[in-house]
């Protein structure tokens, strides 16, 4: 996991002209619309739940949505899914995504609101398998037409941005209200904000932890055979080390650091809370930026750092004006391997008083109410899918200056 | 202007270059020359402090290199090597404004000299500037790698195989710019390569290394006439040195007064070139012409005469 | 491998194989971290079916993770698979944004409680160190012995088996160490949701806030890590001489 993913994409011969339909079947799209036409005509599109854990009934589309949605709804997906069938531009590809990506969001709003009897505060109604699997399909769909159209960084960030408005715009609006997973909201809007700042906050300050102590680590040790060894030797072990287990072999050490070093307790170094969820996740953090810090300043060309030398740069300079730069995209990628990987290991301080988003995963799961385990994970999954578009686009540009090639 | 004495380089148990003594007079040009392993790269970054000598001094402009602060140092030599070394992620100007701006130029002047050093390499400023290296044919790259070596006006210039990644067409136009540029400069140039050609091409004097020791310093013609050992006799190869010693000198000085027919040769032409020339269209004597002025012709025979050992 | 570190792992191995079979004759190791009259040793599931059970769970999830990746690399990387190779990238990719507590949280709903959510979390967890180096193993092989291999008239079936992934394989080995070391440490969240692995043991501890329990479910899947670790390297180092690599 500490590997740098070196190989980059080519640009490849993927440039058909716009709009028109070369023959033959996409096959990569006909699986697409396969699986789409399986998950609404097959699998049930809701589940409807007299309370929030009672065993529920399973709904089809058509049932579970008043005529006229239910046409619509099968209509528009119906159709983006032949789209997708035949061999049309990536931006087709990508609008027929979307599109019942969008049809399906309103369609969770719609089964919801009429599912709902008008003030009933019990009953829930969730997706079922078929809207999953829909949802994920549909999003697969969008992703292969927005990554077969090579987005530059621009793009990337701003298709983020869009979806992130667009999300945040429906959520506002209250139009998923009735749906089982805001339930679950509103019975926790008090504490929802503040476990997703710490779980922000646990994710970047481990990140940042690892990467102020990694990667002078890194820089210093890796000239020294025998230093870098031990050091990437060390790292390694450490990240054998179950997350779990680690979160739980801080608490007493800590707890023991809290109560004797004067001080140290206002630093809020204790036994329990967010200390030990710290410490293990800025060590979880330090082997990949380590090993990537590494990577990076052995990919410098053999000729540049000589030539770096011989015109008379000393170490500082080399260091900071020929070295960090050229190895700044490997750098980066480290950054973003670990920032993801934290995101989702900081559920695991819900489970040792950490808070957090874990905190509604394994509430929900000794509940055994799924929703409230949706309430944390998605959020989680969301968080870590926008972070990594985010580092992807930093580290294109990084790579960008110089990187263009000879005409 | 360079002056080594007894310098020696040991890597653990191997000595690399041992006990090398040389000096270079200050505006010419000195090639190394020797097969891999031979420590001729070693010996050049001694020079440079990017290797520091095991045993002896070395001296330039009578002073001794270690009393100066190796990167202070490297900033008054150039240093151009092969695969030239450009920094990926800085533009061309911005190569070759590396040592001036070390050395803490202003911007205007660092400015005016990328492109004078640019124009005296053939690439139009305005086009090469802002490219990337990334951009530029391997030629290009080799040029500018140059450049940013000359950049801050050096007494000394260090090359390391500066041609070796060239094909043959651009690296004899490379060889030409590079011989122009020092004529017009006066820079000391020390060039290490294993092609002997390119040595006595270059050179105005040519030291061949053979496992770590120096086993010849001599000019071209002397070297030819004269190897020292076995190992520089197979260096030269074996039946053409009439040809490379006529390699060495033009027609100029052969020219006598009298009538020739045919097409003239101008001067500056090798004697190689002219015996070709002469052989080739059958005519005892060539014409010689300086700008269209005819100079007189050169015979045959005097051209034969230079092909003897001296 | 020095022979210090050799003969490290070797008695790391035995020091393993020991405490699995006979876990109590550890019990005054652990008693300083078990709080008050606390059995020091965990015994509801003996550690040994335990360790049995994540390591089965984790090779099933291996296997079929490398199937399923080295298959998207192989496609990826033929003339005709061109235009599934973004898409190969990205999915690989979520899947390893989506992290493994979320996945296995979502899948409860739909499968249960137990080891199949754990499966799939694996799975998808393992399909990007795969892919990823299966990819670079690939597309990293000189061209000139690519040209080679097409003018001495192999068909291209041929220059897959024959010559492209037995080049390939000290690449595909790491991202399958990497997979199986990575899926080795994640398995033990399985067991939040009830799957039979070692991390039953540290949610014990956690819950009754028993460390000497958190040690040994931990130290024993490091241990664990840390041999299949080495076990892979060497497989590795045998494939990289066998390809021409090794000097």
């Amino acid at each position: 996991m500490g590997e740098p993913f070196a190989t980059r994409m080519r640009p490849g011969p993927d440039a058909r002209p716009a709009g028109r339909i070369l023959a033959g079947l996409d096959p990569m799209g006909t699986v697409f619309a396969g699986l789409l036409s399986l998950s609404l005509l097959a699998l049930p599109l809701m589940i409807e739940r007299p309370n929030r854990i009672a065993a529920g009934t399973s709904l089809m589309a058509w049932s579970a949505l008043p005529a006229a949605a239910a046409l619509a709804v099968l209509g528009i997906v119906g159709f983006a899914a032949a789209l997708l069938t035949l061999r049309v531009a990536p931006s087709v590809r990508l609008a027929a995504g979307a599109s019942a990506l969008l049809l399906l969001g309103l369609a969770a709003g719609w089964a919801a609101d009429h599912l709902t009897p008008p003030g009933d505060r019990y009953s829930r109604v969730s997706p079922d398998a078929g809207w999953w699997l829909a949802f994920v399909v549909a999003g697969l769909a969008a992703g292969d037409g927005l990554a077969r159209l090579r987005p530059g960084p621009g793009t990337r960030i701003a298709a983020l941005a869009a979806v992130t408005v667009l999300a945040g715009l429906a959520l506002r609006s209250g139009f998923w209200d009735n749906l089982s997973i805001m339930r679950e909201y509103a019975g926790h809007s008090d504490t929802f904000g503040r476990e997703v700042r710490i779980h922000i906050g646990l994710a970047l300050s481990s990140v940042t932890v690892a990467a102020l102590i990694g990667i002078p680590a890194a820089i210093l040790a890796r000239p020294v055979p025998a230093l870098r060894r031990t050091l990437l030797g060390f790292l390694n072990i450490l990240q054998t080390i179950p997350s779990m287990a680690l979160f739980g072999m801080l608490i007493a050490p800590l707890a023991w650091i809290g109560r004797s070093v004067p001080g140290a307790a206002e630093l809020g170094i204790a036994g329990i809370g967010p200390a030990p969820a710290l410490v293990a996740l800025s060590a979880y953090a330090l082997l990949p930026v380590a090993a990537a810090t590494v990577a990076g300043l052995d990919a410098v060309p053999g000729p540049v750092r000589d030539a770096a030398q011989g015109v008379g740069m000393t170490g500082r300079q080399r260091l900071f004006q020929v070295d960090l730069p050229l190895a700044l995209p490997a750098l980066l990628t480290g950054i973003r391997i670990v920032l993801v990987q934290n995101i989702g290991l900081a559920v695991i301080a819900g489970l040792v008083g950490g808070g957090g988003l874990g905190v509604f995963v394994f509430q929900g799961i000794s509940q055994n109410a799924g929703d409230l385990v949706l309430l944390g994970a998605l959020p989680t999954v969301a968080l870590a899918s926008g972070s990594a578009v985010l580092l992807d686009a930093a580290i294109a540009v990084s790579r960008g200056r110089g990187a263009e090639r000879a005409p | 202007m360079i002056a080594l004495t007894g310098v020696s380089r040991v890597f653990g148990a191997r000595a690399v270059v041992s006990n090398v003594s040389l000096k270079v007079e200050a505006g010419t040009i000195l090639t190394i020359v020797g097969t891999s392993g031979s420590g001729k790269t070693t010996l050049l970054r001694m020079i440079n402090r990017l290797v520091e000598p095991s045993a002896g001094t070395v001296r330039i402009a009578g002073r001794d290199i270690r009393d100066v602060p190796p990167h202070i140092l490297r900033r008054g030599i150039g240093y151009a090597i092969q695969g030239h070394g450009l920094f990926p992620h800085r533009t061309v100007a911005e190569n070759i404004a590396v040592v001036p701006r070390l050395l803490g130029w202003d911007r205007r002047r660092i400015a005016a000299r990328v492109d004078a050093l640019l124009a005296l390499f053939h690439l139009d400023p305005g086009a090469y500037r802002d490219r990337f290296p990334a951009a530029l044919s391997g030629g290009e790259q080799q040029r500018i790698g140059v450049a940013r070596a000359l950049a801050a006006e050096p007494p000394v210039l260090l090359m390391d195989e500066p041609f070796g990644a060239l094909d043959p067409i651009i690296r004899g136009q490379a060889q030409a710019d590079l011989l122009a540029i020092q004529r017009r400069t006066g820079t000391t140039v020390v060039l290490v390569t294993h092609d002997m050609d390119e040595a006595l091409h270059l050179g105005d004097r040519i030291a061949v290394m053979d496992r770590g020791r120096l086993v010849q310093e001599a000019a071209p013609a002397a070297l030819i006439g004269a190897p020292a050992t076995d190992f520089v006799r197979a260096l030269l190869g074996r039946g053409d040195r009439a040809f490379q010693l006529m390699a060495l000198s033009v027609v100029d000085d052969l020219v006598e007064p009298g009538p020739a027919p045919g097409e003239p040769i101008p001067a500056g032409t090798s004697v190689r070139a002219a015996l070709a020339e002469s052989l080739w269209s059958q005519r005892p004597a060539l014409p010689v012409s300086r700008d269209g002025v005819l100079l007189g012709r050169v015979t045959r025979t005097a051209l034969e005469a230079q092909g003897a050992r001296p | 491998m020095s022979r210090a570190t050799r003969l490290a792992k070797l008695a790391l191995l035995a020091l393993l194989s020991a405490f699995l079979l006979t876990p109590q004759s550890f019990a005054d190791l652990f008693r300083p971290f078990a709080p008050g009259d606390t059995p020091p040793i965990y015994t509801q599931t003996p550690l040994l079916t335990l360790t049995i059970n994540q390591l089965l769970l984790v090779a099933a999830a291996t296997v079929a993770a490398s199937a399923l990746a080295v298959g998207f690399a192989v496609a990826a990387t033929r003339p005709a698979g061109r235009d599934i190779l973004p898409f190969a990238r990205a999915l690989a990719n979520l899947g390893q944004t989506f992290p493994p507590v979320a996945v296995l949280a979502l899948a409860v709903p739909i499968f249960g409680f137990g080891s199949v959510p754990t499966l799939i979390a694996l799975v998808l967890y393992g399909l990007l160190p795969v892919f990823e180096t299966t990819l670079t193993g690939l597309s990293g092989l000189d061209p000139a012995l690519m040209e080679a291999a097409r003018g001495m008239g192999l068909t291209e079936r041929q220059r897959l088996i024959q010559v492209e992934l037995p080049l390939a394989l000290p690449m595909i080995l790491s991202g399958i160490r990497l997979t199986a070391v990575i899926g080795l440490a994640t398995a033990t969240i399985g067991s939040t949701v009830a799957a039979s692995t070692l991390g039953e043991v540290i949610i014990s501890g956690l819950l009754t806030g028993n460390t000497a329990y958190v040690l040994q479910g931990g130290l024993v899947v490091s241990a664990l890590a840390i041999l299949i670790d080495t076990a892979f390297h060497a497989l590795e180092r045998a494939a990289t001489q066998r390809s021409g690599f090794g000097s």
